[in-house]
């Protein structure tokens, strides 16, 4: 016997009775002022062009090199997944799995998922949650922010070293940060739980 | 325990998709009726699976921040760095930003998720009933900044991929970075096993901000 109307504190465990909230604010537990839920400001269509932009951007920045770098007549640039390649081939297997699935798969997976999810009118199939539940266990491990700041750190390092050609996927990357950002805010899985139906 | 929270009342809150819901008794494992998820109270073993992780990454970090994490080899000789002679390189060559933030994601916040994650292992297994609500917010803290320890995976990563100039020099990742990589990952794994709910379980009903 579900009790819809009822929510339970992920942080201290008291249930409490959910109210209806303004657009944009925010429910937080009485207990411990931590924060039950949310109402999203956005809607569905914004969330679907956010996450439509940061897929094409995601891929233009996996197509083309991130950085070069030139010294004395010579030039190297790498892709990201040449990255990932030139540590495999270094037998640095845990290092390139760890770079490959934060920067490379689970946002792919993710913004994928994502699109899926709002394109479909089938929110009652059995799918969807389980897209869902993807969706978010794999939030933690999207990474490209950190990434974004470690791009940073790198050019300065070699920028000691030799001449930097930025590329095509930096600025991409640059691009997305914000745009994750948002998608961040707009995506609201509370909203799409609830259009979901009950097995029993 | 406090009476009303869903373990006192027999419900069962969904980790993944909040519904609370009351599992059929026929049930071994109940499972979440909206999202399918495996319900539990509290975390399965919470308290022995984050001393397990805490302890590995506890041993870990020592080779982490010993090992050179990469190794540079040019015309003049190889060079190795770690963690820490990084930092300095980043320091020494005017960038005192970038290194205190490179110090930072990589040396003080790994360390002091340990310290953090074993403190609130701690207090919980002592029952302790002081600063529940603080204690909440330092697990919401360490959840937040450990992902940025990733920091110097891609730094060491984005050098290894670049700096492949025969003329210039070649740059191979060490050791040391996949037991710093490691380590990142296995405390992310630590503060997801720790349920925060156990900090509160035994506050009794006269702390709390509603009866206050
Ligand atoms: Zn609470
Ligand atoms: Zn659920």
């Amino acid at each position: 016997m579900p009790t819809s109307p009822l929510i339970a504190c992920h942080d201290c465990d008291l249930v409490q009775q959910e109210v209806p909230l303004p657009v944009g604010g925010v429910a937080t537990c009485v207990r411990c002022g931590a924060p039950l839920y949310r109402s999203s400001r956005f809607g569905k269509s914004y969330t679907l062009a956010l996450c439509f932009t940061a897929a094409i951007l995601f891929v233009i920045a996996n197509l083309y090199p991130i950085i070069g770098i030139e010294s004395q007549g010579n030039r190297h640039q790498s892709t990201l997944f040449g990255a990932v390649q030139t540590l495999w081939q270094d037998d640095m297997a845990l290092m390139a799995g760890l770079v490959f699935v934060t920067i490379l798969l689970v946002p792919a997976v993710e913004l994928a998922l994502l699109i899926w999810l709002h394109l479909t009118k089938h929110l009652t199939s059995g799918l969807a949650p389980i897209a869902l539940r993807l969706i978010v266990a794999m939030q933690p491990w999207r990474m490209v922010e950190v990434f974004m700041l470690g791009l940073l750190v790198s050019v300065v390092k070699l920028s000691h070293l030799a001449h930097i050609v930025p590329g095509i996927a930096l600025w991409c990357f640059a691009a997305l940060l914000p745009l994750f950002a948002l998608l961040n805010t707009a995506f609201n899985p509370r909203d799409l739980w609830a259009a979901m139906p009950l097995k029993q | 325990m406090h009476p009303h929270t869903a373990a006192a009342l027999g419900l069962y809150a969904c980790h993944t998709c909040a519904l609370v819901s009351r599992p059929q008794a026929a049930e071994e494992v109940a499972h979440c009726p909206r999202c399918g998820s495996a319900l539990h109270q509290r975390k399965p073993e919470s308290i022995s699976r984050t001393w397990a992780l805490l302890i590995t990454a506890y041993i870990l970090i020592i080779p982490a921040n010993i090992l050179p994490i990469m190794e540079t080899g040019s015309l003049f000789g190889s060079q190795r760095d770690t963690i820490l002679s990084g930092v300095i390189y980043l320091w020494t060559s005017g960038s005192w930003a970038l290194a205190l933030l490179v110090f930072f994601a990589s040396i003080v916040v790994p360390l002091a998720k340990l310290v953090a994650l074993t403190y609130l292992l701690h207090s919980v297994q002592r029952q302790s009933s002081q600063n529940p609500e603080r204690r909440t917010r330092l697990y919401h803290l360490l959840k937040f900044i450990g992902r940025w320890s990733m920091l110097d995976i891609y730094v060491v990563t984005l050098l290894v991929a670049l700096v492949q100039l025969q003329s210039l020099a070649t740059i191979k990742a060490a050791p040391g970075a996949v037991a710093f990589g490691a380590v990142v990952v296995i405390t992310m794994f630590a503060s997801m096993t720790f349920d925060p709910r156990m900090i509160w379980d035994s506050i009794k009903e006269k702390n709390d901000r509603s009866s206050r």
